[in-house]
């Protein structure tokens, strides 16, 4: 590489740009080689935009029962009809079963109930506004007819409306709950490592015996101590506080390190020689070093703040019903019986794969770019 | 005291305890600065020579209070004033310390990647006081012209230069705020040959423009016999000879004084080396040997140094040593003596 200021004209070169590169731009650059992450990141946006969105791409209302509608499979939309694109999907039709008696829906080929765009449904707000708009819907439709792309539950639910409204609950329960532990974990571990003494050792210890305690019947515990008379939010807000309040010791141990390791830094000291206060020298020098590492280390936080929710509603013990998240979905096809009966119940697993996933690469990414010094 | 000293440190000790066991009981010290003393004239350069972990970087910390020394008095002589360094409190510490600044070994380590270079060498002014923009500016300008840094590069991270130009930066850095007393701990030891003399040679320049005084920490005595007046010798925490530059080089006093310059490459093609080898490792620190702590690597050692521990001495005029057998003892130096 030329010497940058060789160069008698600051024309912008490739070199020049690279000289006046903030630390955002080279960890950008950095974060761009790694594809899978950019590929993750992607998806993760959109998973998150989905979420916001719940409401408008659900097409039913994710918690009317119909009990005629009990158990129907996926239905493929149909694209074309008569030559020229007019999405449908057909219609369902009573017939009772003679050996049971049982008055059972089945799809009948001979009826096309056609889709519409921006259609009316149930009534939902977004960003405060009220509004009945959905992404798609049904025109002229029967009181048991749906667009059930993944199938109905139990209780004649649409699985896809519930999905994207449980995306929203298990996405945001994340984030909620990371944020909670990041604002510990910053301030028990900044606090531990600039006081050190027996301070630091107070919180050390803290941090072993709050890992050190066995997580399931932690939460069995936490969670049967929660009145049955507290609504769906209060649960909600229970549950991400149990969750948060085990997981910030990994960040406090993070930003602990990062702290004691910068503070041995020359150009820390240099800063104190230079007559800086403390203030000046933790906001001005040390936060900004390690807020990228922050950042990572939230990333690869994320997925098992997730995860844990998951299984604690897929056990029973987190979210209940009416409340919808993926491990209320999955509770559904906890048993043998229904997974036979309607093994769709089982594609919720798919985005909870998809997201933890991609949060893991993410993270990954994001930690390898978090450094563009090192 | 001669009136001209800027620096004067006397019986300087840093202990570092070492703790062990859950209750961080303490068990060990490791004596890294053992009864220091010397001082400093206005103007000179004064080099601290010694091995990796002779605690000459210790003694340019406390100086510069970055450590508070356990024991020991550091008197900074000021506009007719003197202060103690060592005894001062953080707070009553940060306006004094303006008038000494410090340039680091690492250049790359030193210098704050996420900030551009004009606020790395405009923090000093802005921590001090100078709060308007364009004047500060001006002045950083006015550093970087000193350094030979063009003033274009202002916006530029510390990424885009070389460990010469960080160097640079570093030095314009410390210059910033007017100091009168610069430690240098090993400026050039991280650089390139071809780089390094440039270093020094503007570090001489300035000291010539602005009357610095530097105490210049090394562990190589051929850069060392470039820049200085006066030489330091450390060895295991403390100071075994002092002598003038050229008087040290032509006739050192102490066997590790020696055993050093036996080690510093001779500038003549196909000269023989004559180079003493150290046996056996450096002195722990945390359990220095009893008497002097060379003995068990000097070849002049007798019964009486395993027992008996020297003092730093004036022997001759200006010429501090502590050795037992000093005055026995003929050693063989680099050089020519001056003449007399």
């Amino acid at each position: 590489m030329r010497l940058p200021f060789t160069r008698r004209k600051p024309a912008p070169s490739k070199a020049e740009r690279y000289a006046t590169a903030t630390q955002l731009q080279l960890t950008w650059w950095r974060f761009c080689r790694h594809r899978l992450a950019v590929v993750s990141l992607i998806v993760l946006l959109l998973a998150y935009t989905a979420a916001i969105m719940a409401d408008f791409l659900a097409t039913t209302d994710p918690h009317q029962t119909n009990a005629a509608t009990s158990y129907i499979e996926p239905q493929a939309i149909h694209w074309f009809d008569n030559g020229g694109f007019h999405p449908f999907v057909y219609g369902l039709k009573g017939a009772r079963d003679m050996r049971t008696f049982k008055l059972s829906y089945k799809v009948d080929t001979s009826r096309k109930v056609y889709l519409d765009l921006f259609a009316h449904n149930y009534d939902y707000s977004l960003f405060g506004f009220r509004t009945d708009i959905h992404l798609f819907g049904l025109r002229n439709a029967n009181r048991n007819d749906g667009i059930y792309i993944l199938g109905t539950d139990q209780l004649g639910r649409d699985l896809w409306s519930r999905l994207a409204v449980a995306t929203r609950v298990s996405l945001f329960i994340g984030l909620v709950g990371v944020s909670i532990s990041l604002f510990l974990g910053v301030i028990l571990g900044g606090v531990s490592a600039i006081y050190g003494g027996w301070i630091d050792i107070l919180v050390q210890r803290m941090i072993e015996v709050v890992r050190s305690m066995p997580t399931i019947p932690l939460w069995l515990g936490l969670s049967a101590a929660m009145p049955s008379s507290w609504s769906v939010t209060q649960v909600y807000l229970a549950i991400t506080i149990i969750i948060s309040l085990l997981s910030w010791t990994d960040l406090a141990r993070t930003v602990r390190g990062k702290f004691l390791s910068l503070r041995e830094e020359d150009f820390v000291l240099a800063a104190e020689l230079a007559g800086a206060s403390q203030a000046r020298i933790i906001f001005f020098h040390m936060l900004p070093s390690f807020t990228s590492h922050i950042i990572a280390a939230v990333s690869l936080a994320l997925p098992a703040m997730i995860i844990s929710e998951t299984s604690l509603s897929f056990l029973g013990l987190g979210l209940r019903p009416p409340a919808i998240s993926w491990g209320v979905l999955l509770q559904d096809a906890q048993n043998v019986q229904t997974l036979v009966l309607a093994p769709w119940l089982l594609t919720v697993a798919v985005p909870v794969i998809i997201v933890i996933l991609a949060f893991n690469f993410l993270g990954d990414g994001l930690r390898d770019a978090a450094d563009p010094y090192g | 005291m001669n009136a001209d000293v800027i620096l004067d440190v006397r019986g300087l000790r840093k202990f570092f305890p070492i703790r062990k066991g859950l209750l961080r009981r303490v068990v060990g010290n490791v004596r890294a600065v053992d009864r220091v003393s010397f001082f400093i004239r206005r103007g000179e350069t004064l080099a601290l020579v010694g091995e990796s972990g002779c605690g000459k970087t210790t003694v340019s910390r406390c100086i510069l209070r970055a450590l508070t020394p356990t024991e020991g008095s550091v008197l900074f002589h000021h506009d007719g004033q003197t202060v103690d360094l060592a005894k001062l409190r953080r707070r009553a510490l940060r306006p004094l310390r303006r008038h000494m600044q410090m340039v680091f070994q690492d250049p790359y380590a030193s210098l704050n990647p996420r900030m551009v270079v004009g606020d790395i060498i405009g923090e000093p002014l802005l921590i001090n006081g100078m709060r308007d923009r364009t004047e500060r500016r001006a002045r950083v300008q006015e550093l970087m012209e000193l350094v030979h840094l063009p003033a274009s590069v202002m916006n530029r991270f510390p990424h885009a230069f070389s460990g010469g130009q960080r160097q640079r930066i570093g030095i314009a850095r410390a210059l910033a705020l007017n100091p009168s007393l610069v430690v240098a701990d090993e400026p050039v030891s991280a650089l390139d040959v071809s780089v390094q003399a440039q270093i020094l040679n503007l570090m001489l320049d300035l000291q010539d423009r602005l009357g610095l005084t530097y105490l210049f920490v090394a562990h190589d005595l051929s850069v060392v016999k470039h820049v200085s007046n006066r030489v330091a010798v450390m060895y295991v925490g403390r100071i075994v000879e002092v002598a003038e530059t050229e008087t040290l080089y032509a006739s050192p006093l102490h066997p590790y004084t020696e055993a050093l310059l036996s080690a510093a490459p001779a500038p003549v093609p196909g000269a023989v080396s004559s180079r003493i080898i150290l046996e056996r490792e450096i002195a722990d620190p945390a359990n220095p040997p009893p008497g002097c702590a060379f003995h068990p690597r000097c070849r002049y050692a007798t019964a009486r140094c395993r027992e008996e521990t020297p003092e730093l001495a004036e022997i001759a005029p200006g010429r501090h040593v502590a050795c037992l057998r000093a005055a026995e003892l003929s050693l063989r130096g680099i050089g020519k003596a001056p003449a007399a």
